[in-house]
């Protein structure tokens, strides 16, 4: 077994230092040695999606990186989304379109979707299936999913939080006003 | 009463508040199995069967036991030998001998992957090097891949003991089970008949798919208690089979459920769970083992591939006269394939006076199969619904009138015998009718449009609840029953309505086996009608105790108060309504905490139906099928939270279409699998399938205080059906085999048009 290795690595903003084995995917590190374990891990292959991360910007599945080779990377993992004045948008058109069932490709779908608003705030249904396509979900469909981040593109475009997690009845407004901008990117 | 149980003015129920449990999964806070770790816990790994079917000669651990960092390594011989006997679980009956040697195989095995040895160790890479180290002696056999050469005379026998009645005592066979389902005369039937369709199916084994690998962490105490965390469909399920399969009380095992990353039928049973507890009595540590993915295909349970001839008959304006099945399906290892499921289901959107339904459970060298969703009735359907949209086809009808003309009411008789009480079927295919989809106009080149229709039992079991008053008038409601795919929020805005609270008042709490009483798996479609009864009546008892308290404030008789719009009442003087709220703060002046509690067995169960309306373009040179849109109606009874009902509508059609179009387990000629990753296994992704509208129908159960059905698994049943029929009103073709995959399809194509140019041919000399 070859010796441990440090890696550093800027990991949700902080300056980060961990011990990994050569052999560790960047998704076994951040489990089992950074203890963030909201990453998950569905296949090991790259094909279903659940360990994204975005690493220097780009959506990648951690399952797929070795940890040695995160050194000197700029990492964002679900853990580093929320910000303590609340949710990100994302999260919370997630939680409002109920795109979620048993939640374990959540933190992978958010991470993607992410990726995809930060280098395309408008996309068209296209755009967003083709970012999402390599992100498996077995439980949506993918319905609730593609208008959840529709709508979070629609609200960051317009600057306001629209945010009303919590209260009742706000679903059918919601899916409704993504029907709709689905409809009007769709004429674009 | 508190709600109003007449199914009218409900405050909570039918609105979409936020799950309660959402923001944990949305930040990655969530606890899934697999997330779990103890201070000196070892990591587990299994030892798989690289052949279908061999005899185990010698298994030799002595150089993988050596490996610095291996704690322990266990055989089957490590568990203990249980009898033959058939043990009652959830929805299943399971024999226990057989369960058990699934875990660890006993002198044979009877699949690739079959489990046969297990390690402990300080690392997962240890674990897997000490594998390698393990010297197992196989006795190669011929495998057994589909029930046609299961069931030929001389096949290979997987299990020398299995029998069944129609061979009797003295023969070993691969039928475990014939079951029979006949009603009115079969020959007299088809007399009558001025239509006959008759086609035989073939449908792939398919697995549920869920994204979640299975998962455990066992921790045995010297005392003899041990806790096991697991992602399951069902606590208690796994706390009995895990027992027996150890030897050990049951009582000594608590098995805490973990979040858990989809289910689908296929977490209701054991794997790791037993093992994760044997290691840890080995070696006096936590061990946690979770599967691969390719040993979630390899080695968890799909369902069954099947065989299935389907012959029925119509008048010539369409009235359904008679039908007869002969339905065989792979069982994997050992015996249980959901056949008789199928057998029940088949037909039963329908009032066919002549019936003959004759079903077959076969062993074959293939993974033990386990529920799921809807089990055995969307290969029953592929198979009775496209022959019915033939028949409809062959009378110049819609597939909707067909439907409508020939379904199943009130008073119709089931498969099994005893009529159905208040149904939606026909609701279904008139919502379906009246969709804006239905109504458009589907142009183009290719492109066709397929019905069709699917049922499902749903189940009621066991389940209990609790439900606490907290001192500011809030309340936690403690359940058993585990949350897939958004039962925690249908559970409190059940709960919120009875209280007369807000649903985001009542905070849900799945609970572990030692805190909660008996309650069976998430699976059935059962949660939120079995469990949604539990919370009812165990809110219901919240507020009569609320009432006492009330009564003895005003100086009162608890019949005397009365609760109603969230607050109790009484007449006369002095008497000043109060709201849960108010009265939960008085609570330590008038006796003591609340609890209310609720144990159901819940009969009367309301079974669901569904109906699919899907349009679909062929790819003529490749055989491709794109999904253009998918419509899908539903019977639920009652939907508690809508979105959450539509996203089970929605799923299940998904999956079905997966089922439809690209989904099959690929075996060699040597039985080995040759798909066990998920690039070969093709779900459908994004990219594969359109926004899915939903129809939800409301006929209430009767007898339910809610009239709630279950919506969890029959949406899966019409799509493969739904797309079959859409593919032979776009080119023609009528598919009979499971997945409709390119390849299929375009050899059914080029048949047909090969066909059609040797007729033209012919003609034209």
């Amino acid at each position: 077994m070859a010796k441990k290795v440090v890696v550093e690595a800027t990991i949700n903003g902080e300056q980060t230092e961990f011990l990994c084995e050569p052999r560790q995917s960047l998704l076994e590190a951040l489990r089992d040695v950074l203890e963030l374990t909201g990453s998950k891990e569905g296949c090991l292959t790259g094909d279903c999606g659940a360990c994204t991360v975005i690493v220097d910007g780009r959506p990648l599945c951690s399952c797929l990186m070795l940890s040695v080779e995160a050194q000197g990377k700029t990492i964002q993992t679900i853990e580093g989304l929320a910000q303590p004045e609340g949710l990100h948008v994302l999260q919370q058109k997630f939680l409002e379109h109920a795109s979620l069932q048993c939640g374990i490709c959540t933190p992978g779908f958010l991470m993607s979707a992410k990726a995809l608003l930060d280098h395309n705030p408008k996309p068209t249904e296209g755009e967003i299936r083709y970012a999402l396509a390599g992100n498996l979900c077995r439980c949506t469909g993918y319905d609730k999913i593609v208008r959840a981040v529709a709508d979070a593109a629609q609200t960051l475009a317009s600057g306001t939080r629209k945010g009303s997690a919590g209260r009742l009845g706000s679903g059918p407004s919601a899916s409704e006003q993504t029907e709709q901008f689905l409809q009007e990117q769709e004429v674009k | 009463m508190a709600a109003s149980a007449n199914g009218q003015g409900y405050r909570v129920i039918g609105t979409r508040p936020v799950r309660h449990d959402g923001v944990d999964k949305v930040t990655g806070r969530a606890k899934y199995g697999a997330d779990y770790s103890f201070p000196g816990m070892l990591y587990g790994k299994v030892l798989r069967s690289p052949y279908a079917h061999a005899n185990i000669k010698s298994i030799k651990i002595d150089k993988a036991a050596a490996l610095p960092g291996v704690k322990a390594v266990v055989t089957a011989g490590d568990l203990p030998a249980l009898a033959d006997k058939m043990e009652q679980a959830g929805e299943m009956a399971i024999n226990m001998s057989q369960l058990s040697a699934n875990i660890l195989a006993r002198g044979k095995v009877l699949y690739d992957g079959h489990a046969v040895a297990a390690v402990a160790a300080t690392s997962p890479h240890i674990a897997d090097e000490a594998l390698r180290l393990i010297e197992v002696d196989y006795e190669v056999l011929p495998p057994v891949m589909s029930v046609e050469d299961a069931m030929k005379p001389g096949a290979a026998i997987l299990l020398p003991g299995l029998r069944n009645k129609d061979e009797g005592p003295d023969q070993q066979t691969n039928v475990a089970t014939h079951l029979q389902f006949k009603r009115g005369d079969i020959s007299e039937g088809f007399k009558g008949a001025d239509h006959v369709v008759e086609r035989e199916f073939k449908t792939a084994m398919v697995h549920q798919g869920y994204i979640e690998p299975h998962n455990a962490v066992g921790i045995y105490n010297s005392d003899g208690h041990a806790t096991i965390y697991c992602s399951t469909q069902g606590s208690f399920v796994v706390r009995s089979l895990s027992a027996a399969v150890l030897a050990i009380p049951e009582g000594n095992i608590k098995v805490v459920p973990a979040e858990i990353g989809g289910g689908f039928g296929g977490k209701t049973t054991i794997y790791l769970e037993p093992l994760s507890v044997l290691l840890s009595r080995k070696t006096g540590h936590p061990v946690k083992l979770t599967m691969t993915r390719a040993e979630v295909l390899r080695a968890s349970g799909p369902t069954s591939g099947s065989t299935i001839r389907c012959k029925m008959g119509c008048t010539k304006d369409g009235k359904l006269v008679a039908a007869q099945i002969w339905m065989a399906y792979e069982a994997g290892g050992f015996p249980g394939s959901p056949v008789g499921a199928g057998a029940m289901t088949i037909v039963a959107p329908y009032n066919i006076p002549h019936l003959l339904v004759d079903a077959y459970d076969v062993v074959v060298n293939r993974p033990k199969t386990a529920a799921y969703r809807a089990p055995g009735a969307s290969n029953a359907a592929m198979a009775s619904e496209t022959v019915i949209d033939e028949l409809a086809d062959k009378c110049g009808l819609d597939p909707c009138d067909f439907r409508i003309m020939n379904g199943a009411k009130e008073g119709t008789p089931q498969t099994a015998g005893p009529p159905y009480r208040r149904i939606g079927f026909i609701e279904t295919v008139e919502a379906i009718k009246n969709s804006p989809h239905y109504k458009s106009k589907l142009e183009g080149r290719n492109r066709g449009r397929g019905v069709a229709s699917g049922f499902w039992f749903n189940v009621g079991l066991q389940s209990s609840a609790m439900v606490n008053i907290h001192t500011d008038g809030t309340a936690s409601l403690v359940i058993g029953s585990v949350d897939i795919g958004g039962t925690r929020a249908a559970q409190a805005m059940i709960a919120a309505e009875v209280l007369g609270l807000d649903a985001n008042d009542v905070r849900p709490f799945v609970a572990d086996t030692d805190s909660i009483g008996h309650t069976d798996v998430t699976g059935g479609s059962r949660t939120a009608f079995a469990t949604g009864w539990a919370t009812y009546e165990a809110a219901q008892d919240a507020v009569r105790q609320l009432k006492e308290r009330a009564a003895r404030l005003w100086e009162k008789k608890p019949e005397e108060v009365a609760f109603s719009n969230g607050q109790f009442t009484a007449q006369g003087d002095g008497v000043k309504p109060m709201t849960v709220k108010e009265l939960a703060g008085r609570l330590a002046r008038t006796g003591g905490p609340i609890s209310g509690r609720a144990t159901v067995n819940a009969r009367g169960v309301g079974p669901a139906f569904a109906t699919a309306l899907i349009d679909v373009e062929v790819d003529p040179q490749t055989g491709k099928v794109e999904i253009l849109r998918a419509t899908v109606a539903q019977d639920v009874g009652k939907a508690i939270h809508p979105s959450y009902v539509e996203g089970q509508m929605q799923g299940g059609t998904a999956q079905g279409i997966g089922w439809a179009l690209n989904e099959e387990y690929f075996y060699d000629d040597k039985g080995i699998l040759r798909n066990s990753g998920l690039l070969d296994y093709r779900m459908p992704t994004c990219l594969d399938l359109p926004l899915i509208e939903t129809c939800i129908v409301e006929v209430p159960t009767p007898g339910h205080p809610l009239g709630i059905r279950g919506v969890g698994e029959v949406s899966i049943v019409p799509p493969p059906a739904a797309v079959a029929n859409a593919i032979a009103n776009a080119v023609g073709v009528r598919m009979t085999e499971l997945p409709m995959s390119p390849p299929r399809l375009l050899k059914a194509m080029l048949n047909k048009r090969g066909g059609a140019e040797a007729q033209a041919a012919a003609a034209g000399r």
